[in-house]
């Protein structure tokens, strides 16, 4: 055997006694002796086992009896955590940025805001490919669910549709349950979309509520076709409404929003959140954010800085993470964006749960995902080393207690030009 | 500091050292050479195509590239032209008073910029994303005589790793940005290793980001790492050459920074920890020898912007 093909061998194999496993749907194993972190309140356990059954978790804890016709699979002390969230992506609906043919994940309306309609019906996960190469270069990463989720340009309007967390495992049917959200974007970034004021956002909102409750008569000028109001009424009637604002006073406003409405807010972005933690905490509003937008990049954004999640955490929010930009292609980024928190003050623990478990709380799926507890769907992630550390790779994934053939596109492209970069010095 | 990626040829470049100004003179790295951007690709193409202009295609940009080059040796021609009339004149003119000077030609600032990277004075950035248009440089750069520093994105530069270090060409890359249109879908984790891996390879981490620039060490430790899973041997005294000894060789400034040695300019950063890890952070920068930040005594940067800014302080 040629040096080549034995190096591309060990690639394909990473965990030798895993690949006896890949040939079957081993959806009963047993991970022996990993530094299970299980993001849930049982904590850390150095030594863990987790037994898979069924594709879920049947058990968690230390010295766990091997049953027989069970895999086994040796973590050697690695830490094992539950499936990453990907971030708020459009992963499934846009394979590359600037081919609009790939792009789904826009709905263009076309009209001045002044007379744009709402329409809280469009879904964009029906626009959901699990064929997307994204899905595996995400998948290998440790990344096993995903907020795939609409978004508005081009005269989109404020509220951009509906989105739900999806899973990454590949099925064509791929959202969870529970988890369906309407999406709106509002401040500086959506003023073209508000005739001009962001003021306008808060009139438009009130506008459609009240559409959605009562019809307006027929023949008037109305923001939501039937469809939309029958939409609209059922999230003001205790849906998740995720909002993406930065500023510090228009997250007063948005939580001022949500009470007249008795809406359900989630607040994305959130450069300046840290500066209104205590309404945030005090409403049980959760946010997703950015550590890494540091920066005063816009004036909606002049108090970004590095430890809002340090802060917002410290006054009893929940905090989970999102990248502000790239989020479908380079989704896998997300893990640095929990390290770069802890790096400004965020407890570590704190940092996972915002990758796994409080998402997971934030979009209603923690019944199944998001933590390592028995009754969870077994998304498993072998790491190499610290899971937030830039230096640890996932060595192997695990969806619904399925071992993932850990290849991508990417990783076909690379080993087709190590052979030759190889053939070359030999 | 380049121009952007619209035009095939964007104009110039400057090296600036990190330090506070008013303007960029009190930024210019002293004495260093100028760059010359030039840009492939979908860029130049999606700009003037939608104005349905030329280059709207590849075949485009490269006639384009080739017809300026061109044009920058006729120029040359007449200058060096009018050199050999003026010298001629200047032996001339004492013995006859009725002597004519020649008349200096018109000078064309863009032409001059161009001699200039023919006569090996600036170095030339290239924005390009795909192997094939970067071999496609490297044949134009042959057909007029010049040099090219560094291909900048590079996304497919892994594909011919081989050439780039075999030609002297360093590679400003990304650690794993992709996908973004379709010159960077065949992007790979492994493209920093793969082209630091030939011999006499000059491979660069870059963010052409506003954040990622901040972090070019958490950068680099993620194409370390891809790097050493392929069973390359990369260690951390390699992979720290691809933001400083690699970057300070395309620049032209090797010689002044870029390595921790005596009678280089004093640019050093303690850190309070291996700078490959996500929880590493600058404790204290020198530029010059001076002392630009210090984490134990924060005094931010401010920038003007920031001052009296509302919210900037806890």
């Amino acid at each position: 055997m040629s040096a080549v093909s034995a190096l591309l061998r060990r690639l394909a194999c990473p965990l030798a006694l895993l690949c006896v496993v890949t040939g079957a749907y081993a959806q009963d194993l047993l991970i022996r002796g990993a530094h299970v972190h299980t993001a849930s309140t049982a904590g850390d356990i150095p030594g863990g086992d987790v037994l898979v059954r069924n594709g879920k978790i049947a058990a968690v804890g230390t010295g766990i009896a091997i049953p027989s016709g069970v895999q086994v699979v040796e973590a050697g002390g690695k830490p094992l955590t539950p499936g990453l969230f990907a971030g708020i992506t459009a992963i499934g609906v846009e394979e590359v940025s600037l081919e609009s043919g790939t792009v789904d994940e826009y709905l263009t309306l076309g009209a001045p805001a002044w007379q744009m309609q709402w329409r809280p019906e469009f879904d964009v996960t029906l626009a959901f490919n699990p064929r997307s190469v994204l899905l595996p270069v995400a998948r290998i990463e440790g990344l096993t669910w995903a907020i795939v989720a609409p978004d508005s340009r081009n005269g989109g309007a404020i509220l951009s549709g509906q989105g739900a967390a999806m899973t990454l495992d590949g099925r064509y049917d791929a959202v969870l349950d529970g988890s369906r959200s309407l999406f709106m974007q509002f401040g500086a970034d959506a003023v073209n979309l508000s005739a001009g004021s962001r003021a306008a956002q808060y009139m438009l909102f009130d506008q459609a509520a009240r559409e959605a409750r009562s019809p307006p008569a027929a023949g008037a000028q109305a923001m939501l076709l039937p469809a939309g109001r029958e939409v609209l009424a059922r999230y003001l009637d205790g849906g998740r409404f995720v909002f993406d604002v930065h500023r510090a006073a228009d997250i007063r406003q948005v939580l001022a929003l949500a009470k007249r409405h008795s809406i359900r807010p989630v607040i994305v972005g959130a450069s300046e959140a840290w500066l209104v933690a205590g309404e945030l905490a005090a409403a049980r509003v959760p946010v997703l954010l950015d550590p890494l937008e540091n920066l005063p990049a816009t004036f909606d954004r002049i108090g970004a800085r590095f430890d809002n999640a340090a802060l917002l955490a410290k006054a009893g929010v929940a905090v989970a993470f999102a990248l502000s930009s790239d989020s479908t292609q380079n989704a896998r980024k997300i893990r640095q964006l929990a390290g770069n928190a802890v790096a400004h003050g965020l407890p570590w623990d704190v940092a996972l749960a915002g990758l796994t478990s409080t998402p997971a709380d934030i979009f209603g799926v923690a019944r199944s995902r998001g933590r390592i507890a028995v009754g969870q769907v077994a998304d498993l992630v072998l790491w190499s080393g610290d899971p937030l550390e830039v230096t640890s790779v996932a060595e192997q994934v695990w969806t619904a207690g399925t071992p993932v053939v850990m290849r991508s596109r990417q990783t076909e492209l690379r080993d087709r030009y190590l052979e030759r970069l190889r053939g070359g010095e030999d | 500091m380049l121009p952007g990626s619209a035009n095939l040829i964007g104009g110039r470049g400057v090296t600036l050292k990190n330090v506070a100004a008013t303007g960029v003179q009190g930024m210019k790295f002293p004495d260093a050479p100028y760059g010359l951007k030039m840009a492939c690709g979908e860029n130049p193409k999606r700009v003037y195509g939608s104005k349905s202009q030329a280059p709207k295609t590849r075949m485009g940009n490269i006639a384009g590239y080739r017809q300026a080059f061109a044009d920058a040796q006729e120029y040359q021609r007449q200058w060096e032209k009018y050199a050999r009339e003026l010298a001629a004149h200047e032996t001339k003119k004492d013995k006859d008073d009725d002597a004519q000077p020649p008349s200096e030609p018109k000078r064309d600032l863009g032409k001059e910029t161009l001699v200039e990277v023919l006569e090996g004075r600036i170095l030339v950035h290239i924005h390009c994303y795909r192997a094939d248009e970067m071999q496609l440089m490297l044949d134009l750069a042959d057909e007029f005589g010049f040099r090219i520093a560094a291909f900048h994105h590079g996304v497919e530069a892994y594909k011919i790793a081989d050439t780039l270090a075999a030609r002297q060409v360093c590679g400003a890359l990304w650690a794993d940005w992709w996908g973004f249109k379709m010159e960077s879908f065949d992007g790979i984790q492994e493209n920093l290793a793969l082209v630091d891996r030939p011999q006499g390879s000059c491979a660069i981490v870059h963010s052409d980001s506003s954040e990622g620039i901040q972090r070019l060490n958490q950068e680099a430790a993620k194409a370390m790492t891809r790097g050493v899973r392929l069973g390359f041997d990369i260690p951390p005294e390699r992979a720290i050459r691809w933001l400083t000894a690699h970057a300070a060789r395309a620049l032209g400034v090797a010689d002044r920074t870029g390595t921790l040695e005596s009678g280089k300019m004093a640019d050093v950063v303690i850190w309070d920890r291996d700078p490959f890890s996500v929880y590493a952070r600058a404790q204290q920068v020198f530029v010059d020898g001076v002392l630009a930040f210090d984490r134990a005594h924060p005094r931010p940067p401010r920038s003007d912007f920031m001052l009296g800014q509302q919210g900037d302080a806890p």
